[in-house]
């Protein structure tokens, strides 16, 4: 069973549906307790990093993650929800996040060409820099479909996988069992549902 | 390197695809999950459902066809056609909408635009914009392209990306139906003046056009079209090996 962590943030439509497609159980919830009796869990997420850090800390949901993924259990964060994960972001201010992948959630504009457009919205390929079992059945070009500001920066080893906008941005990040992509597998078509279906095999 | 996407547009009345000639003449053309499921194989990136809808029924059907296909297919939806308030955002956003595309509904009530992004990020806010040149200006329209504005669409679109639209698409009413090709001078002035992703809309009448878009307007991010996708007079696999074969960059 996954845990879909319902914290009011973001259209799950896609995430339910794309599960629901691959025949894998899951639930939406916020009740700590349901979410503890799922087998892996997920962190979805839109919109600004501070609003969602502080819904995570009024509920002590952020307690729980971080609790949960040090007991072992798969953890997948995705968009807002990967960057959620890292140590902090300097989105509209300093934040700290949960710690759990290292790096920081930081802007995009300044560090990439500035011809290009931000946000970094569309189709990019995956270059994996690291060998993972999210990517089990995933193959190096793969296209996926991002929407973000902001990106994870000096996330060092942890970074799985980057997509080139003028500087390599970070795609993915994995620390054990704790994994976050940047784009949008519930939006990626094929290449997505396959991330998704090795996340329910990890 | 991002891709640039190829976008297929279904005008949908009473729960089918329909396609007028001319803007007369609807005629139905098939049912939109099978249609949409054509596109997603050929490769399509991004799908547009356009909500023709004369009726309350209609709209419920419309609503239902959306959560059909954005049940089975996993890529970018946007929505648009009578989208007047954040309420219509939140109806069609509910049923599996990524992206909401406002244009008579911005026209009446401009802080619709602003209000939208603030409700779900600007990413999800799509300003389609119809431009016709009237005296030789780039001149806005409004209720599907009928009637004259008297605004200036290039500050227009300067105005709706100031208040937080993510996204322009441009479909030019001058080269809409005529498949000449898209208005390149038309994209190429809204690209120089805004730094949105751009969709480039009208004109498409064969794969070439794309080419010849994406190698004329290069801040244009996509190009949208209907009736040449719905009638196969373009394939999207081929046109992608096509855009590929002249050096740029698409999803394959």
């Amino acid at each position: 069973m996954i845990g879909i962590v319902d914290y009011g943030v973001g259209n799950l439509f896609s995430l339910k549906s794309s599960l629901k497609y691959l025949g894998l159980e899951h639930i939406v919830s916020a009740d700590m307790r349901e979410l503890a009796r799922c087998d892996r869990l997920i962190l979805p997420g839109v919109g600004a990093f501070g609003d969602a850090r502080a819904i995570l800390a009024g509920s002590g949901m952020d307690g729980f993650l971080t609790e949960q993924a040090h007991s072992g259990k798969p953890l997948l964060g995705i968009c807002l929800g990967m960057q959620l994960l890292l140590q902090g972001s300097e989105e509209f201010g300093s934040h700290d996040g949960l710690g759990l992948i290292e790096g920081r959630a930081c802007p995009l504009k300044g560090d990439i060409d500035p011809l290009l457009k931000v946000p970094h919205m569309g189709w990019n390929s995956l270059h994996f820099t690291k060998k993972s079992e999210l990517f089990k059945y995933s193959r190096e070009g793969e296209w996926v479909y991002f929407v973000h500001s902001f990106y994870g920066k000096d996330c060092g080893g942890d970074v799985l996988a980057t997509a080139d906008y003028s500087v390599p941005v970070t795609a993915a990040v994995g620390r054990g069992k704790v994994f976050g992509t940047q784009f949008h597998p519930e939006k990626s078509g094929t290449a997505g549902l396959k991330i998704l279906r090795a996340f329910a095999e990890v | 390197m991002l891709a640039k996407r190829i976008i297929p547009c279904l005008d949908v009345r009473a729960g089918r695809v329909v396609k007028g000639v001319n803007f007369e003449g609807v005629k139905d053309v098939t049912d939109p999950v099978s249609l949409a499921r054509r596109y997603n194989e050929e490769g399509a990136d991004e799908l547009v459902f356009y909500d023709i809808t004369a009726s309350h029924e209609e709209r419920n059907l419309f609503t239902d066809v959306l959560e059909k296909v954005a049940g089975e297919i996993f890529i970018p939806l946007t929505v648009g056609g009578g989208i007047r308030t954040v309420d219509d955002f939140a109806r069609v956003l509910g049923c599996g909408a990524d992206k909401v595309s406002v244009n008579s509904g911005a026209i009446a009530d401009f802080s619709l635009i602003g209000r939208a992004a603030n409700k779900y990020g600007s990413q999800c806010v799509v300003l389609s914009m119809d431009v016709k040149r009237v005296d030789g200006k780039f001149a806005l329209f409004a209720k599907g392209g009928r009637e004259y504005t008297g605004i200036d669409a290039m500050e227009w679109a300067r105005r709706g990306v100031g208040d937080g639209a993510g996204e322009i698409v441009l479909n030019s009413i001058d080269t809409d139906g005529v498949k000449g090709g898209f208005d390149i001078e038309m994209l190429q002035e809204l690209c120089s003046l805004v730094d949105v992703p751009v969709i480039a809309s009208g004109g498409a009448g064969k794969a070439e056009d794309f080419v010849t878009l994406f190698k004329s307007v290069p801040g244009a991010d996509a190009g949208l079209a209907a009736s040449i996708f719905h009638f196969e007079e373009v394939n999207i696999k081929n046109l992608k090996q096509m855009l590929k074969a002249n050096g740029i960059p698409v999803r394959i």
